[in-house]
């Protein structure tokens, strides 16, 4: 019933005495997640809401058995924790951290290709497989379980279009936020491709943004590989070029690339309806299931 | 962060990039004692942060005192594209035989650094770019380890720069890729890196602009921001409370929390026929007294006719955004301008039970709120 987590995940939280860290690992235990471990330097043998915290993450994942990791550290120290969670074996390291200066996202870059570890982020709210677990900051109350991938640039965009999914009954596989970064560990291509290969995911949601060409390339990767049905969002349709819509993603080039109309014209043409409101998109995703 | 011209010339002249000499003025004065300086002719360019400053009279070439009076004159208090010139550059004029152009950004679709070179200096590099995308030869660089100076060389060759230039050329592009390296670039430009009859080349224009997000270890970088260099005092006070800013045409003031969630209201305000006065993020978390300052900041703009409220809470509070508006509103006897308010996600049902009723309109989808502040806009509107 989902792609990434599940109820057997076994998740380390890094920065996990930090205001942030503490509160969300509180959020996610709440929510069920079997969050096993904390790694902070220097605050080994403490314990967080009766969590162990070790000082590596190495030894977290020695002792605890931990295989993902959600990284809640301060901008300048977040490449440095993310290449910590790249050394181990984990499967899976989620990055909240908004902020991360781009040339080192550059070298975590590099770094991924070297690794059999997955990213997620980093300035992303993180996934969910609702009713199983939560790596993230996500409002665990709005996602119902059910058969609908979602693959989204921006955190609060994915609450308005899950919330109304939710009200009309149609739950969730699982939602990965993938963040509105220039550069990030899975993209949207790679989100597509485990929903594609998910047997319960039956229909999926994809939310992007101005900026890049993410969302060209998600466009001919569907047109090519995925049968599964897709309906899409693009935020972003009012933005003056050059200005920042706040993710440091999101900035229409001087030149006319990355807009939202060649990512609408580059979904539609791959066939997938771009809706012009996230309830034109939940309608959409209604007709497909 | 943009740098100005003056500014990045500095910085790259300071890691060797060969540039002409200048010195900055303020004032005719300062600007004719400059040229004497330097010797004439010269140029005398506007340090304001907008392309196109030559086609619009902001760089002017004087080749003794009386035409470097009347530049200075025409140039110095002028609006150039809506900024206000109150600096030039006073810049030896360099005697050039041919223009070049060479730069290194993030590729954001390969993830990489990349340099890049084009015998087409001197013009719009993003035209070029656009319609002989091969005119510019492009070499991408490992992050971890730097650009080497062979690739510089490749890239060089590869643009069939003339060979008696290719050294010099390509040790430009090295030096421009270490600072662009080392001081967090998104962007450092030459264009045009100018080649003298000499045979030399000299840096005659400079761009560099910084990741915001890595100023903190970019202290010598951070100190010449110039809170002025946008041009708008609604993004400088902005700047001020710390908030992600646009200011549009319309007359919609619309804040929220989230990037993608405000561009979406933005997009839906046109959707339903009215016209987004503002992007303003509060960002993650935001207490009462942010959310006041947000308030605050829309009703400064002059333009804004109606305001719209679209919170769907994670970590930001329903409860802690309807007291800042309870506070902020509370202060007026008369509302300033209709504020319609969707509160949903966290604590949504306790904000509700909080917020003044009397002082917002309140409604419970994100449609339905965008249209009342849509219709309301245009109320205001017909009122005036």
């Amino acid at each position: 019933m989902s792609v990434l987590v599940d109820d057997d995940t076994r998740v380390v939280v890094q920065g996990i005495t930090g205001g942030e860290g503490k509160f969300h690992a509180g959020q996610m235990l709440e929510y069920g997640t079997n969050v096993v471990a904390g790694a902070v330097p220097g605050k080994g043998g403490q314990e967080v809401h009766g969590v162990p915290v070790y000082d590596t993450v190495d030894e977290a994942v020695e002792e605890e058995d931990a295989d993902a990791s959600v990284i809640f550290v301060p901008p300048a120290f977040a490449a440095d924790a993310i290449f910590e969670a790249l050394d181990t074996d984990l499967d899976l390291a989620v990055a909240i951290t908004e902020g991360v200066p781009t040339q080192d996202m550059a070298k975590v870059n590099k770094r991924l290709t070297e690794t059999d570890t997955r990213l997620i982020g980093p300035n992303c709210p993180g996934l969910i497989t609702p009713g199983e677990a939560k790596l993230g900051i996500l409002p665990g109350n709005i996602f119902a379980e059910g058969d609908v991938g979602l693959v989204s640039r921006s955190g609060t965009l994915t609450y308005q279009v899950v919330d109304s999914l939710t009200q009309r009954g149609i739950g969730q596989t699982t939602a990965i936020g993938i963040g509105g970064d220039p550069i990030i560990g899975t993209d949207f291509v790679d989100a597509l491709e485990l929903f594609e290969n998910d047997p319960d995911t039956k229909a999926i949601v994809m939310c992007g943004e101005i900026g890049g060409e993410d969302e060209e390339e998600a466009a001919a990767y569907i047109d090519e590989h995925v049968e599964t049905p897709v309906a899409g969002f693009i935020a972003g349709r009012t933005a003056p070029p050059g200005k920042r819509m706040g993710h440091a993603g999101a900035i229409v080039s001087g030149s006319g690339t990355g807009t939202a109309e060649s990512k609408i014209d580059a979904l539609n043409d791959a066939g997938v309806p771009v809706g012009d409101t996230p309830e034109e998109v939940a309608d959409q995703i209604e007709s497909f299931l | 962060m943009k740098l100005h011209e003056y500014q990045a010339k500095q910085v790259f002249a300071d890691a060797g990039v060969p540039t002409p000499a200048s010195t900055l003025a303020s004032d005719v004065d300062g600007v004719l004692a400059a040229a004497d300086e330097i010797g004439y002719p010269v140029a005398i360019k506007a340090q304001v942060q907008v392309g196109g400053r030559g086609k619009a009279g902001g760089i002017k070439l004087a080749e003794d005192a009386d035409e470097a009076r009347d530049a200075a004159e025409s140039i110095l208090g002028m609006d150039l594209k809506g900024y206000h010139v109150d600096r030039v550059l006073v810049e030896e004029a360099v005697d050039f035989v041919n223009e070049l152009y060479v730069g290194v950004t993030m590729d954001r679709g390969e993830g990489k650094p990349v340099a890049m070179v084009s015998t087409k200096g001197g013009v719009d590099i993003e035209q070029v770019a656009e319609e002989t995308p091969e005119a510019i030869a492009r070499e991408h660089v490992d992050p971890a380890f730097g650009m080497h100076p062979y690739q510089a060389r490749k890239a060089v060759y590869d643009a069939d720069v003339d060979p008696d230039l290719a050294l010099d050329v390509a040790g430009v592009l090295t030096t421009l890729y270490d600072l662009w390296d080392d001081r967090d670039g998104s962007d450092a430009e030459i264009n045009p890196l100018m080649v003298t009859s000499d045979g030399e080349v000299i840096a005659a224009d400079a761009v560099m602009n910084i990741d915001e997000d890595a100023l903190f270890r970019q202290p010598e970088i951070a100190e010449m921001e110039d809170e002025a260099a946008s041009g708008d005092e609604l993004e400088q006070k902005a700047d001020e409370y710390d908030f992600d800013y646009v200011r549009l045409e319309g007359n919609v003031g619309i804040i929220g929390n989230g990037a993608g969630l405000v561009m979406t209201t933005l997009d839906l305000v046109d959707h339903y026929g009215g016209k987004p006065a503002n992007f303003l993020d509060v960002g993650g978390g935001a207490k009462a007294e942010r959310i006041a300052n947000a308030l605050d900041m829309v009703f400064s703009d002059e333009n804004v006719d109606s305001v719209v409220f679209n919170i769907f809470g994670g970590i930001t509070r329903g409860d802690e955004v309807a007291k800042g508006i309870n506070e902020a509103l509370g202060q007026f006897d008369e509302i300033p301008k209709p504020v319609v308010v969707r509160l949903a996600g966290t604590n949504w049902e306790e904000g509700m039970e909080i917020l003044n009723e009397d002082l917002v309109t309140v409604e419970q989808t994100l449609e339905d709120a965008v249209q009342r502040a849509v219709a309301y806009a245009e109320d205001e509107e017909g009122d005036q």
